[in-house]
């Protein structure tokens, strides 16, 4: 038996969340496979072939995943799921559309984002917005598993020679259309890949006092933006920077918390960032009490300072 | 059009969560109780439909304690028509509930059935695609629009790096995100008439349905903490511990 992982990529590269999945893989199995269904995605599987530790790429091609549609790709796995141990999907938007589907099918549970292998049926998963941790044992043959990418290290992209198989593709399911996508552009680090992040709260007040504040910093530092539910429940930020239990899952080298009071929910999607630093004119806010630098200052002078202050 | 609301009776979201001294779980005793917020998200949405006479019947849907019962009343009270209790003292992971909810599916013959994305307890992310495998149903997850026409749905879902828009047949399966509505405040007067609407109680026996668990908790343990470091005077001294202690700039 073997591992194998569904693999994020953009159809021509592998993203970075397949990379800390394969090292999940390789503590559950050390034969590990990785499966690519997308259109036209030869490059991906060539990529994937050279992730270091991956013996075997499987490569489905057609219209029918160009778009990820969970239906589509699920069929696909389950396709060639009987000759897995553990099937492994990054805790991603997209990981989480598809894995349950499969475990469903295949009539077992899941285990979804494990933050450490203890033993190849025995995972440890937070819950309770990270405010207990679980170890919980899969009493499955097949293990379906989403994995928190934060909780392992990536694997390196190079350095491997698999082999790449073409698998026969399923049908299209017909029951789901993709209409369009409204992706936004820019130059900036993925946030879930990012090595600095600069994320606001609500303090920011305002969109535009958003951007004029923080972009500077970001900019300066190469960091990803993110936010606080608050901040993106008051549309001072867009949907997919909320970094939170709910949100994206983060922990970058250094996160700056900027007009972030700390809910315990912000908290669970950041606190296990390697430094954080946290900027709020009220002593009291929970921030703090993670912080490993805490600045109590108006962010609205500080901010402007701190980039001033990194030339 | 009939819709299906599941609903999950959770640990109320302010609540900080004690982990139990012997590591069997987090200690729920004596502890508020709520309506999973997504899944709040997910009634007012049905709601919205029903007034927009886009839906005729709205049915909420729990599973588990006697208690839900409260759950199942709040739905009512935001304006679902009727409930469904399936209650059992088991146990239940989300491949159960998600056989349940298939079972009452085949019963109802919902046109939509629209849940929360995840429950803020056991933080699974799990029911919905489940109930959606199990049903052959097309699903939709990670709705921040949903608008209803000609035996479709099209729904705006928030992925990674932004939006995507599906185009969905009805029957379907709906998982709610954060911003897709929110909730209005339940009311006196329809918390009174909440309580007379119709409630039935089922066993998951009566649903011929199979609720083994399939994963085993072996203990629960605090996260490690993470102490609060130092506050600096200035943004000189901050961007000095930066470059030369920690290293990250």
């Amino acid at each position: 038996m073997a591992a194998l992982v569904i693999a994020e990529h953009d159809h021509r590269s592998i993203k970075g969340a397949t990379l800390n999945t394969v090292t999940a893989a390789l503590k559950c199995d050390p034969q590990v496979h990785v499966l690519i269904a997308g259109a036209n995605a030869a490059d991906a599987a060539k990529a994937a072939a050279q992730i270091a530790g991956v013996a075997k790429v499987l490569h489905a091609d057609g219209e029918q995943f160009a778009h990820g549609l969970a239906e589509n790709v699920a069929a696909q796995v389950l396709a060639v799921a009987k000759d897995y141990s553990h099937i492994l999907f990054p805790a991603t938007a997209a990981g989480k559309n598809v894995a349950p589907r499969v475990a469903a099918k295949l009539d077992v549970g899941q285990v979804s984002d494990i933050s450490k292998v203890d033993s190849p049926d025995t995972f440890e998963r937070p819950i309770y917005a990270g405010n207990a941790i679980a170890i919980v044992q899969s009493l499955d043959a097949i293990k379906v598993i989403t994995v928190r990418t934060t909780g392992f290290d990536p694997a390196a992209a190079t350095g491997g020679s698999a082999a790449v198989e073409t698998v026969t593709a399923v049908a299209d399911s017909g029951k789901s259309a993709f209409v369009g996508s409204e992706i936004a552009k820019n130059d900036r680090p993925e946030l879930t890949a990012a090595k600095i992040i600069v994320s606001g709260g609500r303090a920011l007040g305002s969109s535009d006092k958003f951007n004029e504040v923080l972009t500077p910093l970001a900019d300066k530092l190469g960091a990803a933006l993110g936010a606080s539910r608050a901040a993106v429940d008051a549309g001072y930020a867009p949907n997919d920077w909320q970094v939170g239990q709910t949100g994206k899952i983060v922990a970058p080298q250094l996160y700056i918390a900027a007009g972030i009071s700390g809910a315990i929910q912000h908290l669970a999607g950041m606190k296990d960032s390697k430094v954080i630093v946290a900027i709020n004119k009220d002593p009291e806010a929970p921030i703090f009490s993670v912080a490993d630098y805490g600045l109590e200052a108006d962010l609205f002078t500080a901010v402007p300072e701190l980039v001033k202050a990194l030339g | 059009m009939k819709v299906l609301v599941p609903v999950k009776r959770v640990v109320d979201y302010n609540v900080k969560v004690r982990v139990k001294s012997d590591g069997t779980g987090v200690d729920i005793a004596n502890v508020k109780m709520s309506m999973n917020p997504f899944d709040e998200i997910a009634v007012e949405e049905a709601v919205r439909l029903k007034e927009k006479g886009l839906v005729t019947e709205v049915i909420a849907v729990s599973c588990g304690v006697t208690q839900c019962q409260e759950t199942l009343r709040t739905a009512m009270a935001i304006g679902a028509d009727r409930a469904i209790l399936v209650e059992t003292t088991e146990e239940l992971q989300p491949l159960a509930v998600a056989k349940l909810l298939k079972a009452l599916v085949e019963k109802e013959q919902p046109g939509l059935v629209i849940l929360g994305k995840q429950a803020i307890d056991d933080d699974c992310n799990q029911t919905g695609q489940m109930l959606a495998a199990l049903t052959d149903l097309p699903q939709a997850t990670f709705a921040s629009k949903v608008e209803i026409a000609d035996g479709k749905a099209k729904v705006t879902r928030e992925v990674d790096g932004g939006l995507e828009t599906l185009s969905i047949t009805l029957p379907a399966i709906v998982t709610t995100d954060l911003r897709l509505n929110e909730p209005r405040y339940v009311t006196l007067p329809n918390i009174m008439k909440a309580k007379k609407k119709q409630l039935d109680v089922l066993k998951p026996s009566d649903l011929g349905v199979d609720i083994k668990a399939h994963l085993k908790v072996l203990k629960v343990s605090e996260p490690p903490k993470r102490s609060a470091g130092i506050k600096v005077p200035d943004v000189a001294t901050l961007v000095s511990k930066l470059k030369n202690d920690a290293k990250v700039i």
